[in-house]
C-alpha cells in the first residue's frame, strides 16, 4: 500500500472513529433527556421522596443538593483561595513548593471514595457529628478544594505582570496590590471556576453516601430556625441528595418506579450541569468585557 | 577581549546627591550576574538617560533602585538616599518605593477609572478628605499635561485613552504619591511620536522639582531630554557624563562606537 | 560637515531646547524625606504579614488534610495485617473473601483483579477514540469543528457519574444480556461505562501534548514531502508520545477510582471473573456496599478499610508514573 492510500485510510479511520463518540455522546444526552424530561413535572420537584410506592418526587433532594453546594462553596472557596494566592503570588520556585503541589495533585486524584471514607473516618464516628450535612459539606471540601484551588491560580496568574508592578511601585504591599487589583481583574476567571467547580460538586455522590448518608430525615420547610431538628437549614440532620438518590434507587429498588424516578433525576442533574457550564462560559465572558470595557 | 574598564565617571559634589549607588551587583538565580559593580551618582533635579544595548544591564540598575527586582535576583551593594543606605534588609520597600516612584515600558493603569488611578495608593494610604483628594487628582493632572484632555472624564474607564494619555496617567499616578525620585523604564518605547513628544514636554516640565532616571534606547530622546547619560555595556558602566559631552565627545571607545552606530 | 559635526550640532540643539517653563506644584509636590519612616515598620508592613499569614494557613490546612488522608487510611487500613494478623501474601493473593468467617478468609485477589481488568480494558478502548477525536480537533477540523467537539468533551466530563451507573443499568446490561445471555453483569459492562467516562479526561490531555507540538516540525515534514498522516505518525504522535501516556494514567487513575457507576455495573458478587460478562467485585464497588454492613474495629471493617488503602496507594503509584514519565520527557 503506498503512502497515498495509507494517508486516505488513515483519514477515514479518523472520522470513523469520531463520528462513533458523537453518536455514544448524542445517544447518551438524547436518552437522558428523551425519557427523563417528561417525568420532570412540578409534582416530581415539589413532592416528597415515596421510600416503597410509585409516584414519589425529589422536593428534598433537590434542596439538599442545593444547600450542600452553598455550604461546599462556602466553605472551601477561602482556603482555595488563599492556596490559590499563595501559589501564584508568593511560592518561590524551589522543593518546597514542588511538593506542595505533588500533594495538592495527589488530593485531586485520590478516589472520591477515599475521601468520603476519610470523611466518615473523621467526621461522622470521631467528631460524632454522625451522617450529617455538615459532615457531607466537609468531604465535599476536600474533593472540591484542589480543582478550585488550581482554577482560582490559572485566573490570578492570568493577570499581566505589569498590574502588579503599578501597584508595587506605588508603595503598596503585595497583600493589598494582590487583593486591590491583582484579584479583582481575575475574577471572571475565579467565577467561571467556581461554578464549574460547583457542577462537579452537584453531581457527586462516592464522597457523599457516607458523610451525609444514604436517607433523609423529615423536613418542615416552614420552619427556618437552623437549630431546629426538622429546619431544612439545620446542618445536623442527615440528607440525600440527587445523586446518591439515583444511586439508591437503582441499588436498592424498593420502590417500583425506579427507572422513571432515576431517569428523570438524571435528566434534572443534567440539565442543572449543562446550565452551569453555560452560565460559567457566559459570566466569565460578561464580567470579562465589562471589566476591559472602552468606556 | 574589550575592555569593559569604566572610561569616565561623573561625581558631584555631596550635596548635590539626590541618589548614589556603589558597587552595585545583580544576580538573577543565584547565577547570572546581569550588573557588576555599578557606582553611579545622581544630581538632583536633572534627568539622567540610562543607554545601552539590550541586555546591557540598564533595565536591572533601574529596577534595583526601588527594589523592585527584589523577589527575581539577588542584588549586592550600596544604594544612598538622603544619607541612608536603603538597600539593606531592615528598610521600608513600601515607604521606599513611595519616595522612589516608577513608571513602566507598557502603560499599565489599572483597569478602573481615571480618578481611581491616581487616587487608589492614597486611598490604601488612608487618605480618605474628598477635597483634598481631588485637588491631587488635578494636580497630578496637571502636572502629567493630561488634566485638559481628561478633566471632563474623571470618572470613566482609564483603559478608554489613547496609549500617550494612558502612559501620561501612570506619570500622573506615580506623582500623586509625592515621589522625590521618579525611576522610568523606556517609557515612550510603546508610543507614537506625537505621544512621545507629549511625554517628553512633560518630563522636561517636571524636572525643577524632581530627580528622573529614564531608561531609553533612542538615543535622540536622550540628548533631547536628559542632562546626564550612563552608557552600559554588558552589565558594566563604562561612561558616565553630562549628555552634551557623552554625546558629542565620548572619552571611551565603546561609547563612541555604539552612540555613533545608534545615532541616526 | 562631517558626521560628527552634525551630531555635535543637533545635540546642541536638542539641549538647548530643553528650556521650558515650570509647573507650580503645592499638594503633589515633594516634601522632604522622612527618613525615619523607612527603616520602620509601615502599615503596609502588617497588612502583608498578616496577608501573607493567611495564604501560608490556607496551604497549611491542605497539607494537613492530604497527610490526615493518608495516615488515617494507612492506619485503620494496616490493622488488618497488624491487629488481625492476616498475612499480607494472603490478603493480596487469595481469593476467598469472607472476613466475617475470620481472617483466613480475607483475600482481595477478586476486587484486585476485576480492578485493573476493568481499568486497562477501559483505557485500551477509549485510548484509540480519544488519540482519534485529539488528531481530528488538532490536525483536521476547522476551529468550528474543534469548538463543537470541545464542547463534546466538556459535557462528558460535566454528567455525574452516577448517572453513567443509571445509564450501565438500563441500556448496557440488557444489551449484554440479550447478546450474552447471563445476567449481563460483569467487567463487559463496567468497561463499557468506564469507557465513557476515561474518553473526555484522556482526549482533553491528549489534544494539550498535541497543540504543544511546534508547527514547524509538521511544517518541515511536510516540505520534505511526506503526506499528512506520515507527519501525524512520525512526527507528531512520536514528539507527543510522553504526554500522551501522562493522558492515558490519567484516565486510567480515574477508572480505578471510580466507585458508584461501577458498582452499578459490575454485579458485586465477589467471584473470579472467568469472562467478561460474569459478575463480579471491583475494590471500589465492595467499599460502597459493604462499608455500611460492617462495625467500626472489627475484621470484616479493617479488612475494607485495608482495600481503602490499596486504592490509595495505587493512586499515589498513577501520580508517580506521571511525574516519572514528566521526568523523562524533560531528557
Amino acid at each position: 500500500m503506498d503512502a497515498k492510500k495509507r494517508d486516505k485510510l488513515a483519514t477515514i479511520i479518523i472520522y470513523i472513529l469520531v463520528g462513533i463518540v458523537v453518536l455514544i455522546l448524542a445517544g447518551i444526552v438524547g436518552n437522558i433527556l428523551i425519557s427523563g424530561i417528561p417525568h420532570l413535572s412540578w409534582h416530581f420537584l415539589t413532592s416528597e421522596a415515596s421510600s416503597y410506592q410509585a409516584g414519589g418526587g425529589v422536593r428534598d433532594q433537590l434542596f439538599n443538593s442545593l444547600y450542600l453546594l452553598i455550604l461546599t462553596t462556602i466553605i472551601s472557596l477561602p482556603i482555595a483561595l488563599g492556596a490559590a494566592i499563595y501559589l501564584a503570588e508568593y511560592a518561590k520556585d524551589n522543593w518546597i513548593t514542588n511538593l506542595i503541589r505533588t500533594t495538592i495533585q495527589i488530593l485531586s486524584s485520590l478516589p472520591s471514595i477515599v475521601v468520603g471514607l476519610f470523611g466518615y473516618l473523621l467526621f461522622v464516628v470521631q467528631f460524632g457529628l454522625g451522617f450529617s450535612i455538615i459532615s457531607g459539606a466537609l468531604a465535599l471540601t476536600f474533593f472540591n478544594l484542589p480543582i478550585l484551588t488550581s482554577n482560582i491560580e490559572e485566573a490570578i496568574k492570568g493577570v499581566p505582570q505589569e498590574q502588579r508592578e503599578a501597584g508595587l511601585a506605588l508603595g503598596l504591599s503585595n497583600w493589598k496590590t494582590i487583593r486591590g487589583i491583582v484579584l479583582p481583574a481575575a475574577l471572571p476567571g475565579i467565577l467561571t471556576g467556581i461554578i464549574l467547580s460547583a457542577g462537579r460538586i452537584f453531581g457527586e455522590a462516592a464522597a457523599l453516601i457516607y458523610t451525609a448518608g444514604q436517607s433523609g430525615s423529615t423536613i418542615n420547610y416552614a420552619d427556618w430556625n437552623p437549630l431546629s431538628p426538622t429546619s431544612p437549614l439545620n446542618v445536623m440532620r442527615p440528607a440525600e441528595t440527587l445523586a446518591v438518590h439515583i444511586w439508591k434507587v437503582n441499588t436498592e429498588g424498593i420502590i417500583p418506579d425506579a427507572t422513571i424516578v432515576s431517569a428523570a433525576t438524571s435528566a434534572l442533574l443534567v440539565i442543572v450541569v449543562i446550565v452551569f457550564n453555560l452560565g460559567a462560559r457566559y459570566l466569565g465572558n460578561k464580567l470579562y468585557r465589562k471589566l476591559t470595557a472602552a468606556k | 577581549m574589550q575592555d569593559l574598564k569604566p572610561s569616565y565617571i561623573k561625581t558631584f559634589a555631596k550635596d548635590d546627591l539626590e541618589l548614589s549607588t556603589k558597587d552595585l551587583r545583580v544576580l538573577y538565580g543565584g547565577k547570572v550576574q546581569k550588573l557588576f559593580d555599578a557606582s553611579l551618582q545622581f544630581k538632583e533635579h536633572t534627568i539622567t538617560a540610562l543607554i545601552g544595548a539590550s541586555g546591557s544591564g540598564k533595565s536591572t540598575f533601574l529596577r534595583s533602585l526601588n527594589r523592585m527586582n527584589d523577589r527575581v535576583a539577588k542584588i549586592n551593594g550600596e544604594i544612598w538616599f538622603h544619607g541612608l543606605d536603603v538597600n539593606q534588609p531592615n528598610i521600608n520597600v513600601y515607604e521606599l518605593r513611595k519616595n522612589i516612584g516608577m513608571v513602566f515600558q507598557r502603560p499599565n493603569p489599572f483597569p478602573k477609572s481615571i480618578r481611581e488611578n491616581i487616587v487608589y495608593a492614597l486611598k490604601a494610604d488612608g487618605q480618605n478628605d474628598k477635597n483634598e483628594l481631588d485637588r491631587i487628582v488635578e494636580e497630578s493632572l496637571r502636572a502629567a499635561a493630561l488634566w485638559d484632555e481628561v478633566k471632563d472624564k474623571l470618572d470613566k474607564s482609564a483603559l478608554a485613552l489613547s496609549g500617550g494619555q494612558q502612559q501620561r496617567l501612570c506619570i500622573a499616578r506615580a506623582l500623586a504619591v509625592k515621589p522625590e525620585v521618579l525611576l522610568l523604564d523606556e517609557p515612550a518605547s510603546a508610543l507614537d511620536p506625537v505621544s512621545t513628544s507629549k511625554l517628553e514636554d512633560t518630563l522636561k516640565q517636571l524636572r525643577s522639582r524632581y530627580t528622573m532616571i529614564m531608561v531609553t534606547h533612542n538615543m535622540q530622546q536622550a540628548s533631547r531630554i536628559s542632562d546626564y547619560t550612563a552608557f552600559f555595556h554588558l552589565g558594566h558602566v563604562i561612561e558616565y557624563n553630562s549628555t552634551a559631552e557623552i554625546f558629542t565627545n565620548p572619552k571611551g571607545k565603546i561609547t563612541e562606537d555604539y552612540i555613533q552606530g545608534s545615532f541616526g | 560637515m562631517d558626521n560628527k559635526d552634525k551630531l555635535k550640532e543637533v545635540v546642541n540643539q536638542a539641549i538647548a531646547d530643553q528650556q521650558v517653563p515650570h509647573v507650580k506644584l503645592k499638594k503633589i509636590g515633594p516634601s522632604s524625606v522622612n527618613i525615619d519612616k523607612l527603616t520602620k515598620p509601615s502599615k503596609e508592613t502588617h497588612q502583608e504579614y498578616w496577608g501573607k499569614g493567611l495564604t501560608y494557613l490556607a496551604i497549611g490546612l491542605i497539607i494537613i488534610l492530604v497527610v490526615s488522608i493518608i495516615g488515617f487510611v494507612g492506619y485503620h487500613g494496616l490493622a488488618t495485617f497488624t491487629n488481625d494478623h492476616v498475612n499480607i501474601f494472603h490478603f493480596l493473593t487469595s481469593t476467598d473473601w469472607d472476613p466475617g468467617e475470620g481472617k483466613n478468609h480475607v483475600g482481595a485477589a477478586v476486587m484486585i483483579v476485576t480492578s485493573f481488568a476493568v481499568t486497562l480494558l477501559a483505557a485500551l478502548v477509549a485510548t484509540p477514540f480519544a488519540i482519534a477525536i485529539a488528531l481530528y480537533m488538532t490536525e483536521y477540523s476547522s476551529k468550528k469543528g474543534a469548538n463543537f467537539l470541545q464542547s463534546v468533551t466538556e459535557l462528558l466530563v460535566g454528567i455525574p457519574s452516577v448517572v453513567y451507573g443509571f445509564l450501565g443499568l438500563t441500556l448496557i446490561i440488557p444489551a449484554i444480556r440479550t447478546l450474552f445471555g447471563g445476567t449481563g453483569f460483569g467487567i463487559l459492562a463496567a468497561t463499557l461505562v468506564l469507557f465513557v467516562m476515561v474518553l473526555p479526561t484522556i482526549t482533553s490531555l491528549t489534544v494539550d501534548s498535541l497543540k504543544a507540538v511546534p508547527n514547524h516540525f509538521r511544517k518541515a515534514s511536510m516540505a520534505l514531502g511526506a503526506t499528512h498522516w506520515q507527519t501525524i505518525y512520525h512526527v507528531v504522535l512520536r514528539v507527543a508520545t510522553p504526554r500522551i501516556l501522562t493522558a492515558v494514567i490519567f484516565g486510567m487513575a480515574r477508572a480505578f477510582g471510580e466507585a458508584l457507576a461501577v458498582q452499578m455495573v459490575i454485579g458485586n458478587a465477589v467471584l473470579m471473573p472467568y469472562n467478561l460478562v460474569s459478575p463480579s467485585a471491583t475494590l471500589t464497588s465492595q467499599l460502597t456496599s459493604q462499608m455500611g454492613n460492617t462495625v467500626m474495629g472489627t475484621l470484616p471493617n479493617n479488612a475494607l478499610w485495608s482495600l481503602a488503602l490499596l486504592l490509595l496507594i495505587m493512586s499515589l503509584v498513577f501520580n508517580f508514573l506521571v511525574k516519572l514519565i514528566g521526568k523523562k520527557g524533560q531528557k
